[in-house]
């Protein structure tokens, strides 16, 4: 691990909310750390403990799912 | 509610998905993405979006990334990809380079994928093969002064939507026909507005009315604010309306028993009072229900005779006979804004300053005195209602509800904050301003419709200011004072309303809907997890015989389905997923971001 540790961060959001709410963020122009990285889920009900677990499997060092 | 295909077409259309998706996701695992490329031929488009992303990433740099990456044969950076320039580039080459497959990395989803959807769709490419890259909103917008890791992220995301769209397959959106028919339900003002909006444009409808008599609450009213109209004028003019409309059938004295379907295709049974039936299928349903007045029974000595309710004043205001009372108190918020029923009714400040205005206007020397906690009178007009009434000597005052007045023989006695004193004023009649509440039976009614409805069981909108007529489930619609209490005046603009929205889908020739949804594979063994999460009652279950053997397997209604995936997170086996959101396609973006990491 490099000295500054930059965590990589895997994002669900929710299409109807948490999704619309980080396109509003952009449309306000806020700014945020750029190492989040967002995939567009219909609900978040559709996530499972399976999928979290695997995408940290997978690399990630933190996932969000907002919703 | 009942699962049969509203049309062949729609009956063939979901066969052949349920077909094609489990030959796509059989043996497909979590944690085994392998993407079954069909080589896909995938085409990249980056747009300037004029400097909003160009301003700060390179949107050359950009597309030849996109070139390098796999399954991308063609990619190319536009000033704005959303121009007619810009769809003819994708067009164009969808037919040079026989692209299977559409990335566009621009703006939001949300707003720009059905264009790009139906520009792919005109150049003969599945609408359903596109996919988005959201580098404005969720990138160059919100990393402005990180240039570099926003560059970073950009390039993920655009492979992020390019490893998600070789895994895409086509779909068909979902057809289904409709009737052209509305049930209104209840026929108070809102209900007639509602009924003959809609027999004006042409939709034929039953009003269904639960008691022998239309018009519902405005019947026992006398005057309707704020103009002072005669309520039974208004009421006779709304019923001529809807009783010489050829297109509106009524059904006074007549419950709702059951409701079935989906929209387009709601089947309603109705029994009237005689014990008669009906069967119909209609397309839309304007639940118009209403609401009605709170009885303040055991409260600041409600008799009914010298301490009665509004609506009982105006009903004596209405017979014409005078009132033979000289001092009238009026107390407001009774059984209103307190524990058990914490709302404000909205419309009682105006009926009281309505009628004390009728009562001075009739006898000058009555004496109304109205007793209030904060006075709700909104709208210009409203408002100059309150000035007339003070104007014409009508007495104000505010109680404390913590010492609310109490209703003697001939007096009511309050105490008033601002002086600290104890005030006993002369009354002969007593008159409780109480709230609106729903009626009996409509949390059976939201129950037979699956609606919701909120703690004092009013009907629960969609959205309170987005979607306010509307339910969460498609083709039913709200109006009047079963959402919440109302003027006269509001719950006939809601009942237009409703009409309207309920007619932008009833005009129609045929529904369409997004192929977006769950679908069930070989996999499920019906074991019926996925039956109560479901929070639109999408799924049932099916039994059928192969060999001699009765098996289970759920069957997913597409057009009640919209896709939210949670049957697809309960389910343990894969038995039920989500076209366009399946555990592969999603899998495939993570894997192609984390692939990347050093």
């Amino acid at each position: 691990m490099s000295e500054h540790f930059e965590p990589r961060i895997v994002a669900f959001l929710c299409n109807w909310c948490a999704y619309a709410g980080a396109d509003l963020a952009g449309t306000a122009r806020m700014q945020y750390p750029p190492n989040v990285r967002l995939i567009r889920i219909m609900c978040t009900g559709r996530m499972n403990h399976g999928f979290i677990l695997k995408t940290f499997e997978a690399g990630a060092d933190g996932v969000l799912v907002a919703g | 509610m009942e699962q049969k295909p509203r049309s062949e077409k729609q009956a063939k259309g979901s066969e052949e998905l349920k077909a094609g998706s489990e030959k796509q996701e059989a043996g497909n695992e979590l944690s085994s993405c392998s993407p079954p490329p069909g080589k896909a031929r995938t085409g990249v488009f980056v747009c300037h979006c004029g400097s909003n992303i160009a301003g700060l990433l390179d949107c050359e740099a950009l597309a030849e990334y996109a070139a390098a990456l796999p399954n991308v044969v063609y990619a190319k950076d536009n000033l704005y990809t959303c121009s007619a320039s810009g769809i003819a580039q994708i067009q164009a080459a969808i037919r040079e380079h026989g692209l299977t497959r559409v990335v566009v990395a621009s703006c939001s989803p949300r707003t720009h994928m059905p264009l790009f959807k139906s520009a792919c769709a005109e150049a003969g490419l599945n609408q359903y093969l596109f996919e988005m890259a959201n580098i404005r909103d969720q990138c160059s917008w919100v990393h402005v002064q990180e240039r570099d890791a926003a560059r970073q992220k950009a390039m993920d995301l655009i492979r992020m939507a390019v490893a998600k769209a070789a895994l895409l397959e086509p779909l068909e959106d979902i057809e289904s026909s409709l009737v052209r028919k509305a049930m209104v339900l209840g026929a108070g003002v809102a209900g007639l507005s509602a009924a003959s909006a809609l027999a004006d444009m042409g939709v034929e409808v039953l009003l269904v009315e639960r008691e022998t008599e239309l018009g519902g609450l405005v019947r026992r009213l006398n005057r309707i604010g704020p103009s002072n109209e005669p309520a039974a004028e208004v009421l006779a003019m709304l019923l001529r309306e809807v009783e010489s409309a050829s297109h509106v059938r009524l059904f006074p004295g007549t419950d709702l028993v059951g409701v079935s379907g989906v929209v387009g295709n709601y089947e309603i049974s109705l029994k009237s009072k005689g014990g008669e039936e009906t069967e119909e299928t209609v397309g839309a349903i304007i639940v118009a229900t209403g609401a009605v007045p709170f009885i303040p029974e055991g409260l600041f000595g409600f008799d009914g005779r010298k301490v009665i309710t509004q609506i009982d004043l105006e009903e004596r205001l209405r017979n014409g006979s005078p009132l033979e009372v000289k001092n009238i108190v009026m107390i407001q918020c009774v059984g209103a804004r307190g524990p058990g029923r914490s709302y404000c009714s909205r419309i009682c400040c105006l009926t009281a300053v309505k009628n004390a205005l009728l009562i001075k206007s009739r006898d000058p020397n009555a004496r109304v005195h109205i007793l209030y906690r904060d006075i709700q009178m909104y709208g210009a007009e409203n408002e100059k209602l309150l000035r007339d009434s003070r104007g014409a000597g009508v007495k104000f005052d505010i109680f404390d509800p913590a010492f609310p007045p109490v209703v003697k023989e001939g007096s009511v006695e309050f105490y008033q904050p601002l002086t600290g004193m104890t005030i006993e004023t002369e009354c002969d009649l007593a008159v409780l301003s109480t709230p609106l509440v729903a009626p009996e039976g409509s949390a059976a009614t939201a129950n037979l419709m699956r609606l919701p409805v909120d703690g004092n069981n009013f009907f629960m909108e969609a959205h309170a200011k987005l979607r306010p007529l509307d339910f969460a489930t498609d083709g039913i619609f709200l109006a009047g004072t079963a959402r919440f209490p109302a003027t006269v005046r509001e719950a006939v603009a809601q009942g237009l309303g409703a009409a309207s929205r309920a007619n932008t889908m009833l005009s129609k020739d045929r529904l369409v809907f997004s192929a977006l949804v769950s679908y069930v594979t070989d996999r499920c063994d019906g074991c019926g997890l996925c039956l109560d999460v479901c929070p639109y009652h999408a799924i049932t279950m099916e039994e059928f015989e192969r060999d001699g053997r009765v098996f289970k397997k759920v069957r997913t209604d597409p057009i009640l389905c919209k896709g939210c995936g949670v049957c697809e997170a309960t389910c343990p086996k894969r038995g039920v997923l989500v076209h366009g959101f399946t555990p592969s396609q999603i899998r495939a973006q993570v894997d192609a971001l984390l692939e990347a990491l050093p």
